[in-house]
């Protein structure tokens, strides 16, 4: 069964387009430089429409986390953690921790996390996120 | 708004309860609407308003014979009544019904008739949440969790005690759907379902429904039942997606419509003599008693432990049971709207004595909505 994909909708397609070119792309107010997400043509903050995209520096850490004990048919039949992680930017995400054990012992909140993309299909890869290295 | 001129005058849940496979999520409605038309002592013609969420409103009336004059179909999932019966009252004090009919069901365990869980994956949270392996409520509603017990110092021992005293209340209750005693200890061994979340620490799955029938505090004097007045009421939504909660420590919504409620019903802390809060997990009532101010941040476990929210404590919560041992159908605020009523009754199966102000507070979706009800036995 193939991964569950995201759609990406006019508002949000240069985000995927971003995350394909192994980009983490957020969106910034470009008079107070204050970053939001998930993606919008406006800052949520003051509805300015005077926004811009930028790149993320791909850094994060372990904000919480739950292990998923019941995969979902379309994630295998390992436990899993589904993460919130606080991006160096100051939005957080909803993701999942790899290259690393899914267990509490190594998952230790406010670790120091890495983004890295996993392609799922043609059009979509999903930003994830590792320990960080060095 | 003050809405001290409205009052309950109909109350009941389903006539069955718990696992009803021979009733429709339409027929479960019904169920509870005749039963509330029945202990108010009136019929379908004397119902002008209606509102509920699930359904719409539409098949609502239809279904029952109803020709409203107000309709409400906001749906921001369990705590959807909470707002229900605020905007009932703003309706009644406004002139656009007289008599407002509330109504939850749902197949929540046996699925007759039940529409599916899924969100759009064009959605924000088909994007940017489904993706990463979520499977509803207890992987996402549990997030939050780690975050909140590692700033407070909250252990798993903490949530499972929220489960043990909800289980002494539901031992009260002939409804209940579990009333063995049980430890923390059966807590921390029962299932894993997503760490630190085990099975008895979410909510059960069931079959139910109930409803509401709301009216002036005037007009109320002359029903069978003894009217119980809506002295506060609040509301607030912060977001569809779990991961974009302001702060993992503590609910917007939460906060938002407590205040609201309170400061409308112009009532202190100290005057409330029963709280509900709606519980789907463990966590729930620690974010609520914190949320609405009955706690300090972080002192609502110590609160739960010394036996604070227990039978004979100073702040009986969660007196049916809860969502966690009396039912859950999958929006549960409905049950948590009828404890309360009972309880300014006088007549639920643990009865608080001498309860004459009962708040009522209800979560929608993953932490995404807030309403809250102050009731009270005693005319404003």
């Amino acid at each position: 069964m193939p991964r569950m994909a995201p759609e990406p909708t006019p508002e949000t397609q240069h985000f995927w387009d971003g995350t394909l070119k192994g980009e983490l792309l957020l969106q910034r107010n470009k008079e107070t430089g204050i970053a939001y997400f998930p993606p919008r043509p406006f800052d949520p903050r003051t509805g300015s429409r005077d926004v811009e995209v930028f790149k993320a520096s791909g850094r994060a850490t372990l904000y919480s986390y739950v292990i998923n004990v019941r995969p979902r048919p379309d994630m295998g039949t390992e436990p899993y953690a589904i993460a919130v992680v606080q991006l160096e930017e100051g939005p957080r995400m909803m993701t999942n921790i790899v290259n690393c054990p899914q267990t509490p012992e190594a998952l230790q909140l406010d670790m120091p996390l890495q983004v890295t993309f996993e392609k799922i299909s043609d059009t979509i890869a999903l930003p994830l996120f590792e320990p960080a290295k060095g | 708004m003050k809405q001290k001129s409205v009052a309950v005058v109909g109350a009941a849940e389903t006539t069955k309860m718990g696992k009803i496979p021979d009733v429709s999520v339409i027929g479960l409605h019904a169920d509870a609407a005749l039963n509330a038309m029945k202990d108010a002592g009136l019929t379908p013609a004397d119902i002008d308003g209606v509102a509920t969420a699930g359904v719409s409103p539409v098949e609502l009336a239809h279904y029952l014979g109803i020709t409203p004059t107000y309709a409400d179909g906001t749906s921001v999932g369990g705590c959807s009544f909470m707002l229900h019966v605020r905007h009932a009252a703003a309706a009644i004090n406004a002139g656009l019904a007289t008599t407002i009919l509330i109504t939850h069901g749902e197949s929540g365990r046996s699925r007759v008739g039940a529409g599916g869980f899924g969100r759009a994956p064009s959605s924000l949270m088909g994007q940017f949440e489904m993706p990463y392996g979520v499977g509803g409520p207890p992987t996402m509603f549990t997030i939050p969790v780690l975050r909140y017990m590692k700033t407070h110092g909250v252990t798993e021992e903490d949530l499972a005690m929220v489960a043990v005293i909800q289980r002494e209340w539901a031992a009260l209750n002939p409804r209940s759907s579990f009333k063995d005693p049980i430890t923390v200890d059966d807590v921390l061994n029962s299932d894993m379902i997503a760490w630190p979340f085990r099975k008895l620490m979410c909510c059960l799955v069931t079959d139910g429904g109930g409803a509401l029938i709301l009216t002036s505090a005037e007009r109320a004097k002359d029903f069978p039942q003894k009217p119980v007045y809506v002295l506060g009421t609040g509301e607030s939504v912060e977001t569809p997606m779990v991961s974009q909660m302001d702060d993992f420590n503590t609910s917007k919504a939460f906060r938002v419509s407590g205040k609201k409620a309170f400061d409308e019903a112009g009532i202190s802390h100290s005057d409330v003599d029963h709280l509900m809060i709606y519980d789907a997990f463990a966590h729930l009532p620690l974010y609520g008693l914190e949320d609405l101010g009955f706690c300090k941040p972080g002192e609502a476990k110590d609160f739960i432990r010394e036996r604070n929210t227990a039978i004979g404590g100073k702040l009986p919560l969660n007196t049916n049971g809860g969502g966690l041992s009396y039912m859950h159908s999958g929006m549960y605020g409905m049950y948590a709207l009828q404890e309360s009523v009972r309880q300014m009754r006088g007549i639920a199966p643990a009865q608080v004595k001498d309860a004459n102000i009962s708040v009522c507070h209800g979560v929608g979706g993953m932490f995404a909505a807030s309403g809250t009800i102050i009731f009270s036995n005693e005319a404003p």
